[in-house]
């Protein structure tokens, strides 16, 4: 059965090779670069192919019918309405047809869901609308955003080769080693997809669900959120840069370093001018797609901070909302999503941005205090 | 036979239709509330049509050029709404109105205030839907589907309306079934055993089981979300201790029988339509009685098909995916009892037949679709892609739709008194052929190339598949004001049609005069 399935694909590969010259015209699923993925390419092959066998029986008699039985002077119809051998042939065959395909599907979902003795572990979070990945085994994580401006989407640029493919920090793997991912959500529902590897698995908030690859061939894999998540969920790519074992640790070890960097840099003693630098990026990437870049918001969902109460009055409730979140809309705590220097950066950002002159700044120190005293 | 009822001849109840307005207000005629059921149902399909087109419009080319994103959502939300609940179930229900009694022997409905009731309910729940449009912070935009928490905690505030106008819906639907339940089971002319009965009719009192049993659920469901919008519960919010994952349950455990209570009464239309037009007796009408059973029932225990990703035990994956597998021999067994109808027949092929004869293999084509994303491996790949939107476009266009051109041409010399424009037709079915397949052809090759549903822009690989589906999506668009045309060209002339317009047509509708008097089978006709 298998093998039929490849060379059937080899076949249709073969006769849809000028297509595939120019990308722009694929018309087929690609069999990817996993064990996964080529399973589930030989069984789309199998039973695309038995349509196809099915359809040109049926279609054929019927355009027979068509043709051969069009109305005529000296044509009389059949008068034949039931034949019992024809009716339960015509329903045993599909059924058979039906059982053998399920066993080769039965036997690649088994293997789908055998996530155990994993070498590699990454925690995936979908929020609006990026991506997280915690290498839990490692102690560090990391979001990544899309990295396509707003001048390609807009058209004011040239679109690049990746436009809207493209992310600032992809997710990194090494080569051959069994990754399991633990996927979750902080908001709403979303959906982690990289075709090459024949993985889609739903992130939903209060799940914790399960898969697996296994990348053989080092290359940078591209995919995106899968499932509606809101107004920007055409543009929450996901980037996998599968590398060889060697690269990953040095990789994992630099992570590693920069992370212990990260927290120690809480114990600085920030000024006002360095907050506001770091703040500027750090809205960039967690606030902007929201609350826009120069703090207009999108009301009602939305609102502004542009001359908000929260950004220009008591310091204490624009902590709790940065950190805490409201529950009930969609302002999500940011409390362990950001760490707390980029916390206090982003909100001396906002108390000192876009004409929002309070002058006041909170350091990384204050914003430890703040979280940890309850 | 001479059930027909003579104004005339008959007592001073049997009179003709009110004056004016209130004859459309009041009337309890199954006639004109079909009619009326007909004409809101195509009015919500130009809508919902010229949804898709904006929809079409931005995706002609990548990068947003139209529309923002956050219209984008609203567009491909209302787009769904409409047409599932607007243009395809109310016109089946117009349909159902106006043939059942004519194909039963019945002189009404059995319960016409209700009737009445019913289909006014329906421009109210649109009134309210489409209004969310214009409202503070926009319509519906989380899908058709209103996944929660992205409906519930992140909706817009319109959400509440949406919500109302579903119940609406929903109380009309119910209502509608009822209705042709107790009409088919009490008031068929004496003779006509079940296993007599038209084949529109048994599709039909199925389809309105159907209803009865779903509706509610929906109706469950979408009272979860006003309560956890308005009144603080968690039933679907994971940080109260809700469950998104139930939503998707209960919405699709409505949501499939959803899809079949769409395509069973075309599939009933089609199964007079092409024995007309091939001037042979439907092929195995027992089987295709069951086999319509079979898929309703079928309906109930597939709907987690829908949710392969979401993560369900394996135990549960593989029951989903065999039994969504086994509905592929019911369907099978109908289509080729279609085809074993056509052969050795004598056939032509006027508007109705051509538009059956599509709806044969395109719907068949959508049937193949999706016995592959049956295959939960695959469906891993295919899930929430284009193929899907391929998919189910292939088996609500050419199916649901196809079926009720098929037959509004097949029952409108009888409607109307009047033959149609037999050429204008055919250049309506053969436009909107082409423009159907080639908006929705290159959809399979989109999302097997990977492009997700549901976005208002895509990378560049897209763009010369999505240029050519947008074209034919205007063109299938454009070419629908056509059926306007033709319509209302044959509302007011044309050729005189005769009581039984189709030589090869059989069934008692075709036994009344043409147009059909306002007063049908007062006397019930005798069936041997």
């Amino acid at each position: 059965m298998r093998v039929h399935a490849k060379r059937a694909g080899v076949l249709l590969g073969g006769l849809m090779a000028p297509a595939l010259s120019t990308a722009d015209w694929t018309l087929n699923m690609s069999p990817g670069v996993t064990g996964t993925s080529n399973d589930i390419f030989s069984l789309h092959m199998t039973i695309l192919w038995i349509c196809v066998v099915i359809g040109v029986v049926v279609f054929g008699i019927m355009f027979w019918s068509i043709f051969a039985h069009r109305k005529s002077p000296d044509r009389k119809p059949a008068n034949f309405h039931e034949n019992t051998l024809v009716e339960i042939l015509w329903t045993i065959i599909p059924l058979v047809i039906l059982v053998v395909m399920a066993i080769p599907a039965t036997a690649t979902l088994v293997d789908m869901y055998d996530t155990t003795e994993a070498d590699v572990d990454i925690k995936v979070t979908g929020y609006q609308w990026r991506w997280k990945y915690d290498y839990i085994n490692d102690d560090f994580g990391y979001f990544s955003n899309i990295s396509t401006s707003d001048d390609e989407i807009y058209n004011r640029t040239e679109k690049s080769e990746n436009y809207l493919l493209d992310v600032d920090n992809p997710m990194v793997v090494p080569v051959g080693a069994k990754v399991r991912l633990l996927l979750t959500a902080n908001d709403v529902i979303h959906s982690w997809w990289v075709p090459e590897f024949g993985i889609k698995k739903d992130a939903i908030p209060g799940f914790i669900n399960e898969a697996w690859t296994r990348v053989d061939e080092p290359g940078i894999y591209r995919g995106q959120c899968t499932e509606l998540c809101g107004v920007k969920h055409g543009f929450m790519p996901v980037v996998v840069k599968a590398v060889p074992q060697d690269e990953y640790d040095d990789w994992v070890a630099e992570q590693k370093e920069a992370a212990q960097r990260e927290r120690e840099l809480t114990q600085k003693d920030w000024t006002m001018e360095e907050l506001m630098e770091r703040g500027e990026k750090a809205y960039a990437s967690a606030c902007a797609s929201c609350h826009q870049a120069d703090g207009s918001g999108s009301p009602p969902a939305f609102p502004a901070l542009k001359g908000s109460q929260i950004a220009l009055e008591d310091m204490d409730a624009h902590l709790d909302v940065v950190v805490n979140g409201v529950s009930g809309t969609a302002m999500q705590a940011f409390g362990d999503q950001l760490s707390e220097v980029d916390l206090a950066a982003v909100i001396t950002y906002e108390r000192n941005a876009w004409g929002n002159d309070t002058g006041e700044m909170v350091t990384p120190k204050e914003v430890f205090e703040y979280k940890n005293q309850e | 036979m001479s059930a027909v009822a003579d104004t005339h001849a008959q007592d001073d109840h049997h009179h003709g239709p009110a004056k004016g307005i209130t004859r459309w207000l009041l009337t309890t005629n199954h006639k004109d509330i079909g009619s009326m059921y007909l004409i809101f149902s195509f009015t919500m399909f130009l809508l919902g049509g010229a949804m898709a087109m904006v929809i079409r419009a931005e995706l002609f080319q990548p990068g947003l050029q139209i529309v923002e994103p956050e219209f984008f959502n609203q567009m491909t939300t209302m787009h769904g709404l409409i047409m599932v609940f607007g243009a395809v179930m109310p016109a089946f229900v117009g349909l159902a109105n106006w043939m059942i009694p004519l194909m039963i022997g019945a002189p009404d409905m059995a319960l016409p205030r209700m009737n009445n009731w019913s289909f006014w309910l329906l421009p109210c729940a649109f009134l309210i839907l489409v209004s969310t449009l214009f409202m503070q912070g926009g319509a519906p935009n989380f899908g058709w589907t209103f996944y929660a928490p992205l409906s519930t905690t992140y909706g817009p505030p319109s959400t509440t309306f949406f919500i109302f106008a579903v119940h609406i819906m929903g109380v009309s639907s119910i209502m509608g079934a009822i209705n042709v339940i107790a009409t088919i089971l009490n008031m068929r002319a004496p003779g006509m055993t079940l296993m007599k009965m038209p084949l529109f009719v048994w599709t039909w009192l199925i389809t309105a089981f159907l209803l009865i049993a779903v509706m509610p659920v929906l109706a469950g469901v979408v009272t979860m979300m006003l309560m956890d919008i308005n009144f603080g519960t968690s039933f679907f919010d994971a940080s109260g201790g809700g469950d998104p994952v139930l939503f998707q349950h209960l919405f699709w455990f409505f949501g499939h029988p959803e899809v079949y209570i769409m395509i069973l009464p075309a599939f009933g239309a089609i199964s007079h339509i092409i024995p007309a037009f091939s001037r042979k007796r439907l092929f195995g009408y027992a089987s295709m009685v069951y086999a319509v059973g079979a898929i309703a029932l079928l309906s109930f225990v597939v709907w987690a098909h829908h949710m392969f990703t979401v993560g369900i035990p394996i135990a549960g994956q593989l029951f989903f995916m065999y039994a969504t597998m086994l509905i592929a021999v019911p369907t099978g067994v109908k289509v080729f009892n279609w085809v074993a109808t056509m052969f050795r027949g004598s056939l032509t092929f006027e508007a109705p037949m051509l538009f059956a004869v599509a709806f044969v293999i395109l719907f068949t084509i959508g049937g193949f679709s999706g016995l592959m994303l049956a295959i939960a491996p695959a469906d891993f790949q295919y899930h929430d892609t284009y193929f899907v939107v391929a998919h189910f476009h292939y088996v609500l266009v050419p199916g649901a739709i196809f079926g009720i051109f098929a037959s509004a041409y097949f029952w409108l010399p009888k409607w109307t008194g009047h033959m149609y424009d037999e050429t204008l037709a055919k250049t309506h079915f053969w436009l909107s052929f082409v423009g159907m397949n080639l908006a929705f052809f290159p959809m399979h090759f989109l999302g097997l190339a990977g492009m997700p549903r549901r976005i208002p822009d895509y990378a560049l690989q897209f763009a010369d598949f999505n240029m050519v589906s947008s074209i034919g999506a205007f063109m299938f668009g454009a070419t629908q004001i056509l059926f306007l045309v033709i319509v209302v060209k044959c509302v007011r002339g044309g050729e005189k049609a005769s009581a039984k317009p189709w030589d090869g047509a059989e069934g008692l509708e075709w036994t009344v005069p043409s147009p059909a008097p306002y007063h049908t089978f007062s006397t019930p006709p005798e069936v041997k």
